[in-house]
């Protein structure tokens, strides 16, 4: 007996990674995904704009750029740990859904790298009165910009999207070198960009009132890609399955 | 080993039988290195000490410009396929291929960069630790290389897309060699910084090139 109902059931990590039943379980998330972005952005610029100060000795006026700035540019690295780790479901396991992360995060890592970099030198102007300076994490930032554009070049110079997947898997656990670099750029490097002051031994280096308008825009912008990669997977999908029912119904036609 | 011998000595002789690659690729370092003057102007002073990034950026572009070679005329004639399935490993047909490239494209730099020193005002000691950073540096550029060449084998169009890849990983090989030319002697924490990179990258890198060929194969 080989039929189906013999084989053993697959484990929830297989039956919910399935392209399938990913539609199926990802569809009711969008939107509550979206309202609890919605809700934690206005929750975390109200804090930030309307109860905590306005202003402190180091930076001034520019404060409220920590609300943006740092999110983004947690988002550019977080983003990049997830290719990562999609990288290693495609190349150990196979996994299709893997495919679609990795190739669904790659635009959105971008776009967050380039905001963390566009609001950062917005930043610098004021504060250090330079927009760009060849500073350890900044540099290291703009090598991770090209590493996603790399990447995302390399996507589109395939058209097999299942051998591209594997390729790009490999250039991506290759790049992931960039990503302690970053990290670690402000403690090897004594610099102009401040050092860690979120997860330190300590605590946080930053008064509370800062902290937690800080931390909800955090959330908020990581929910915000959650919902955005969703989505994105999700077109990925639909989009792979009309390519493949149009080439299907193109081959009825030739025979 | 005597099969890694063979791929090297293969290659060598391709090389030599095809004629005027290696030459090439010396009058293009040779030339990017000679245009920087006619846009900086020339004066002494600043060439000389410009010259060892100058010297840097024309090895880098060059070797950028001969990675296509690395595989792309070995998938073309159907080799690449044989070697995947010859007795050694495919690692090993990469190591192999990359030292016979390393000789190929980075070595006649090394025997060239003497021109570029007399052209960019270069005095005798930093000629001398610009040519050991290039001989201990470029061999990282080799082996980042192969990742670049092996991931785009497949791709018609894949000429402009392995430098663009491999490009920002090759930045601290730049970083440190140019750091390594001119700094005090017994101290050159950026010349050991280089050897490691090198050594690093020449052991790591074959085995992912490799696994990019076996997946372009398929």
């Amino acid at each position: 007996m080989t039929d189906l109902a013999s084989q053993p059931k697959p484990n929830w990590f297989s039956r919910l990674a399935h392209p399938g039943s990913f539609m199926a379980w990802s569809r009711p998330l969008v939107v509550p995904l979206a309202v609890a972005t919605a809700l934690l952005f206005v929750a975390g610029l109200y804090v930030g704009f309307f109860r905590a100060p306005l202003e402190t000795e180091n930076v001034g006026s520019t404060l409220p750029l920590l609300y943006i700035h740092v999110p983004n540019a947690w988002l550019s690295q977080f983003v990049y740990g997830a290719m990562f780790v999609a990288a290693f479901g495609t190349l150990v396991w196979r996994h299709p859904l893997a495919d679609v992360a990795a190739k669904a995060a790659a635009p959105l890592g971008a776009t967050f790298t380039v905001l963390a970099l566009f609001t950062g030198s917005l930043w610098g102007r004021p504060t250090w009165g330079t927009f760009w300076e060849w500073d350890g994490r900044m540099t290291s930032t703009l090598i991770l910009l090209f590493i996603y554009l790399g990447i995302i070049a390399l996507w589109r110079a395939f058209e097999d999207q299942l051998k591209a997947a594997r390729i790009v898997a490999i250039v991506t656990l290759v790049g992931g070198i960039d990503i302690p670099i970053i990290k670690f750029s402000v403690d090897w490097w004594n610099t102009l960009h401040q050092p860690a002051s979120i997860i330190t031994a300590t605590g946080p280096r930053m008064a509370g009132s800062v902290f937690l308008p800080l931390l909800l825009m955090l959330l908020g912008f990581t929910l915000l890609f959650l919902t955005l990669h969703i989505v994105s997977m999700r077109t990925e999908i639909l989009r792979r399955r009309v390519d493949s029912l149009s080439r299907q119904a193109a081959a009825r036609g030739a025979a | 080993m005597s099969a890694i011998l063979a791929i090297i000595g293969r290659d060598l002789r391709l090389a030599a039988r095809l004629g005027g690659d290696a030459l090439t690729l010396v009058l293009f370092f040779v030339m990017v290195g000679a245009v920087v003057p006619f846009a900086i102007g020339p004066d002494r002073v600043l060439l000389a000490q410009l010259a060892p990034g100058i010297v840097w950026i024309a090895a880098f572009l060059s070797m950028l410009l001969g990675l296509d070679r690395l595989f792309r005329a070995d998938e073309d004639d159907g080799s690449l396929l044989l070697l995947r399935h010859a007795a050694i490993p495919l690692e090993a047909v990469v190591a192999a291929k990359l030292v016979a490239h390393w000789l190929l494209t980075a070595l006649p730099l090394v025997v060239a960069s003497p021109i570029l020193a007399v052209l960019l005002a270069m005095d005798q000691a930093t000629w001398v630790d610009t040519v050991l950073a290039l001989l201990v540096g470029t061999p990282a550029l080799t082996a980042l290389g192969t990742i670049g060449a092996a991931v785009t084998v497949s791709l018609k169009r894949g000429g402009l897309l392995a430098p663009v890849l491999i490009l920002p990983l090759c930045i601290p090989v730049l970083i440190f060699g140019v750091a390594a030319i001119g700094a005090p002697e017994g101290s050159n924490a950026a010349f050991l910084f280089l050897s490691a990179i090198s050594l690093v990258s020449v052991a790591f890198c074959p085995f992912a090139a490799a696994l990019a060929l076996r997946v372009s194969g398929e």
